[in-house]
């Protein structure tokens, strides 16, 4: 189902444009389909990522909306049940919050509150992360959040090709998705990607580096961030593998569980804060069901327990995850 | 320009009304030396308050510092300098360094913030601070302080839900209030008619049961007559007014945005013919209050201000990495 | 009787909701009483007003968003007695539910009635949305949402009324009015005396009808709708009444407001005017109001028999419908 390297038409995309030519394409597929947001149609959505997509598919499907986010998601709601599949943009991942009562109270319950006569297939897409300058409202994670949610799906796709895999699935998904697309990743990650449909399944994690010493479990930037620190930790004779999430909820426990018992040694990495990210309930996963595997303590590297990122470089570098960072837990969690 | 008779009465002598216009000077040349910084690399980020300037000036000046507060938003820069904020400090938080007032270096710039000089913080999701100058005010009303809380806003966030949850709290409390929407025709790239249905957000205010009054922003005068009469109504115990200026944003909406994608330049040059800094000498030099010569002395002035705090802004230091867990509590009692 | 297309069988039929939603209401408050029912919102004293709204709508087709309130609006709306005691009685076979939402949670998809929530407003911008989506797919379908007036404080009113406002959105913003929201007069609520007041602030009509005459409150409707098929927009409309009962089985009315106050208002009941009405126009007779309570008596009786013996959720279920499929 999914097509490799070689077998179909490839085209080199940076991670946003693999998102807008996966909008796009489904589109096209799917007269169903509308996106909307604020500045999302004349300019193309702050970062771009739907531009030209009004001028191709009208202003009925493409929506400048007005600047209410709890309108956004509430209508993209009423709109999924009466047979579109809306895709709404929140601006910035930061601003997702006066949404939040119709993300969790709404749209999460709905197929449960009526015991299963209706539901909402909606996709909300919206920017998230640091190291940009974006300070306290604009550099959130949000994840965690969302994933805390029964009724809610989550992913964070790190490469163009699953940007798009998963965009697709998301999609065609019956249920509410958060699709968060990290801002730094945006220009900065290029890769091949297939010009033909796929779908990678939600709740499928994958190995983005195999190795035998050490096991990183993280997702989204970070996963390219832990690339680079396990290409450096090689060097030393440190082989690290590296596993990518793509999905917070649901989490992709078998796979979680294999890296685990194959390594014996987990550091799960997000950019996210500390205190309650998805680190902590990977590492419950691991040690009630894999706990004899393991021959060191799981560490984690997280953001630290500040409210958000702040914006002067000092103090946004004190709290951004960097591959030096990783690769120094990773050596120090390698030698234990 | 509202004729000078309609100033009695209003405590605008010749001083006050040249300090208007240093101010929206100040504030523009400051504005521009930030654009300026940003294009050589040396700021990150720019969010801009030209074309604005003559309703900010104004409005603060209506006000009376030691007893009002500002819950401003981020194009507000004319109107918390001339509320009290100095360049340097301005530039402090534009190049995030430690001594910036706002954050400490910790938000964007423009994310103005001042306790002691009554500019209450503010964040980047619109429409917040709202809410939050209802319940400063709220508070002044219930200790008897006879103060107000002006708030401002773009049209834009006039849209969300708070607005309206503030607004309507307000007038039921009867809270000294004034909420001023600086009307530009733009949330970023969208234009008013796509984000509402009506001419005027001043037409909103019939639904709280609140005078909504337009105003035009490129008149200083005006302005500041109608934020006098809603500070005046608010310490009255008449509760809030809605104040809707409508004014022009002269640049893109940020260092990040493109505005040629959404706005003709012809538009544009149309909106430039209504510059409030303009219109306002002219209007100075007509009463005879301001010539030439008055203009070379204050842009010089102007000049080494601006020079100067960016100087002092680029030596002062950046915080240290140390600091950043500090601030997210205070101290609990033992 | 205006030329508004009510024909005495429409009317009788009309009145016939109306008292139907008084019976069951009254018969849940009974069972809630007998300890059968752990809690009862009513919908006494709204009857015209939402019945009236049913029946300008093409029941069935256009969707409708209520709220807690609307006993009567969706019996009116095609939900049976049997279906309402079923989600009072919190039964599996609860069409609306099956057992999970508190009652008077409505919801039906074959009837087109939206699934709601106890956050009050949040239907608003679900009927806006929908309305988009017939304003896209063209289907001629209107939507509708039911709310208090105490709601129109929160920011999901504005920023439903916006944004139908600005898309022209076949919708129409449904205010039951009646004078609390739970405990708090309007007045503490808001600074102006009509809710309708606040539709010039997003550029539609705000109409003010009494909520009290089913047909003036059809009449409004239907005007509403046809105006949103023609892809005018949406409208606002203020239908003024009075909730005659408290708020919940949970709740006191005798704390915030007095019993003068009441009794005053039920001298504008629904019921009671309208069936003087229909009288006097030869449409209804004694007879046949004693035949109609007689039926409906069989009706709440059958209703509440049923419920009582249908089967509760099997706790095996809880984990049900979280996902359509992972």
């Amino acid at each position: 189902m999914i097509p490799k390297a070689g077998q179909t038409t490839m085209a080199v995309l940076s991670y946003l444009e693999a998102i807008r030519e996966t909008l796009r394409q489904e589109m096209q597929r799917d007269s169903r389909i509308i996106i909307y947001g604020e500045d999302v149609g004349v300019r193309g959505g702050v970062f771009r990522v739907t531009e030209g997509l009004q001028k191709e598919f009208g202003e009925d499907r493409v929506i400048d909306s007005p600047l209410a986010e709890a309108a956004i998601v509430g209508t993209a709601i009423g709109a999924a049940v009466n047979g579109l599949r809306p895709v709404p943009e929140i601006q910035f991942a930061d601003f997702i919050f006066p949404a939040i009562n119709q993300i969790v109270q709404e749209a999460a319950r709905i197929r449960y509150r009526s015991n299963g006569t209706f539901h909402v297939p909606l996709v909300i897409r919206a920017p998230f992360g640091g190291g940009v300058h974006g300070a306290l409202y604009h550099s959130q994670s949000v994840e965690a959040f969302f994933a805390h949610v029964p009724g809610l799906k989550v992913v964070i796709p790190a490469t163009p090709y699953d940007a798009k895999g998963l965009l697709a699935s998301a999609i065609q998904d019956e249920d509410p998705v958060l699709y968060f697309e990290h801002k730094a990743a945006y220009r900065s990650l290029k890769g091949e990607v297939p010009d033909e449909r796929y779908l990678i399944p939600i709740g499928q994690a994958d190995v983005k580096r195999q190795g035998k010493d050490i096991s990183i479990i993280t997702y989204g930037l970070m996963v390219s961030y832990a690339l680079k620190a396990a290409e450096e930790l090689e060097k030393e004779g440190i082989s690290a593998e590296v596993l990518d999430l793509r999905s917070m909820r649901p989490l992709d426990v078998e796979a979680i569980l294999e890296t685990a018992k194959k390594t014996g040694k987990v550091l799960i990495v997000h950019e996210d804060n500390l205190t309650g990210g998805i680190g902590g309930e990977v590492s419950a996963l691991i040690s009630e069901h894999a706990l004899f595997y393991l021959d060191a303590p799981i560490m984690r590297l997280a953001g630290p327990d500040v409210p958000a990122m702040p914006y002067s470089a000092p103090l946004e570098h004190a709290f951004m995850v960097t591959p030096e960072k990783i690769r120094d837990k990773a050596r120090e969690l390698a030698k234990f | 320009m509202a004729k000078s008779k309609a100033l009695y009465g209003l405590d605008l002598d010749a001083d006050r009304l040249r300090t208007m216009y240093y101010y929206m000077v100040l504030s523009r040349e400051l504005d521009k030396r930030i654009w300026i910084l940003n294009r050589q690399g040396k700021s990150a980020f720019v969010i801009s308050g030209q074309g604005q300037e003559g309703v900010q000036v104004a409005s603060a000046l209506a006000l009376n510092p030691a007893t009002d507060w500002l819950a401003p938003y981020y194009r507000d820069m004319a109107m918390v300098m001339a509320f009290g904020m100095t360049p340097r400090e301005v530039m402090l938080g534009q190049l995030g360094r430690a001594l910036d007032p706002s954050s400490g270096g910790r938000q964007m710039p423009s994310h103005f913030g001042h306790h002691e000089k009554h500019i209450l913080t503010g964040s980047s999701p619109v429409a917040t601070q709202v809410v939050h100058a209802v319940g400063l005010a709220w508070s002044m009303k219930l200790k008897h302080e006879a103060g107000v809380v002006l708030t401002s806003l773009g049209e834009g966030s006039t849209n969300q839900g708070e607005f309206h949850e503030a607004l309507n709290f307000a007038a039921v409390h009867r809270v000294p209030v004034i909420v001023l929407v600086e009307n530009n025709g733009y949330a970023i790239s969208v234009p008013q008619h796509r984000e509402m249905a009506i001419q005027d957000v001043a037409i909103r205010a019939q639904g709280y049961g609140i005078p909504g009054v337009v105003v035009r922003g490129s008149d200083p005068l005006e302005v500041y007559q109608v934020i006098y009469e809603a500070r005046r109504r608010a310490i009255a115990g008449d509760g809030p007014t809605l104040v809707e200026a409508k004014t022009h944003r002269y640049t893109a909406h940020s260092s990040d945005d493109d505005d040629r994608s959404y706005r003709s330049r012809e538009q544009l040059e149309e909106e430039k013919r209504d510059d409030a800094v303009v219109r306002f000498r002219e209007w100075l030099e007509q009463e005879k209050l301001w010539d030439r010569e008055a203009e070379d002395t204050l842009k010089k002035r102007v000049k080494q201000e601006v020079d100067d705090a960016t100087d002092y802004a680029e030596a002062a230091e950046l915080p240290d990495a140390g600091t950043v867990y500090d601030h997210v509590y205070g101290s609990s009692p033992a | 009787m205006s030329d508004n297309g009510l024909t005495p069988e429409i009317m009788l039929d009309m009145y016939y909701h109306m008292v139907l939603a008084r019976a069951v209401d009254d018969r849940m408050w009974i069972l809630n009483r007998q300890g059968r029912a752990p809690v009862v919102y009513t919908s006494n004293g709204h009857e015209a007003a939402q019945v009236g709204s049913a029946f300008a709508l093409n029941r069935g087709e256009d969707w409708i968003c209520p709220y807690y309130r609307d006993l009567a609006l969706v019996l009116a709306y095609g939900m049976t007695p049997r279906e309402i005691m079923l989600h009072l009685l919190g039964r599996a076979e609860d069409p609306n539910s099956g057992g999970r939402q508190m009652p008077a949670h409505w919801g039906h998809a074959k009837l087109h009635i939206l699934t709601g929530g106890s956050v009050v407003a949040t239907q608003d911008v679900h009927a806006a949305g929908l309305a988009l989506a017939s304003k896209v797919l063209k289907d001629g379908r209107v939507s509708v949402a039911y709310f208090g007036e105490g709601s129109t404080s929160q920011g999901e009113f504005h920023e439903a009324l916006n944004f139908a406002a600005v898309h022209k959105l076949p919708v129409i913003f449904f205010n039951e009015n009646n004078g609390y929201a739970i405990s708090v007069p309007s007045r503490k609520q808001m600074a102006v005396q009509d809710v309708a007041a606040r539709a010039a602030g997003y550029g539609m009509p705000g109409v003010i009808v009494d909520g009290n005459d089913p047909v003036k409150v059809y009449e409004v409707v239907k005007e509403a709708a046809d105006r949103a098929r023609r892809g005018e927009g949406p409208t606002l409309i203020e239908a003024k009444t009075y909730r005659f009962v408290p708020h919940s089985s949970d709740d006191d009315d005798r704390a915030y407001r007095s019993r003068e106050e009441v009794a005053e208002a039920k001298k504008r009941d629904p019921i009671a005017m309208f069936e003087a009405r229909l009288k006097e126009a030869g449409i209804l007779t004694d007879e046949k109001v004693k035949e109609i309570q007689k039926e409906i008596k069989d009706i709440v009786n059958d209703a509440t028999d049923y419920a009582e013996k249908a089967a509760l959720p099997d706790p095996a279920t809880l984990g049900d419908h979280v996902y359509g499929s992972l």
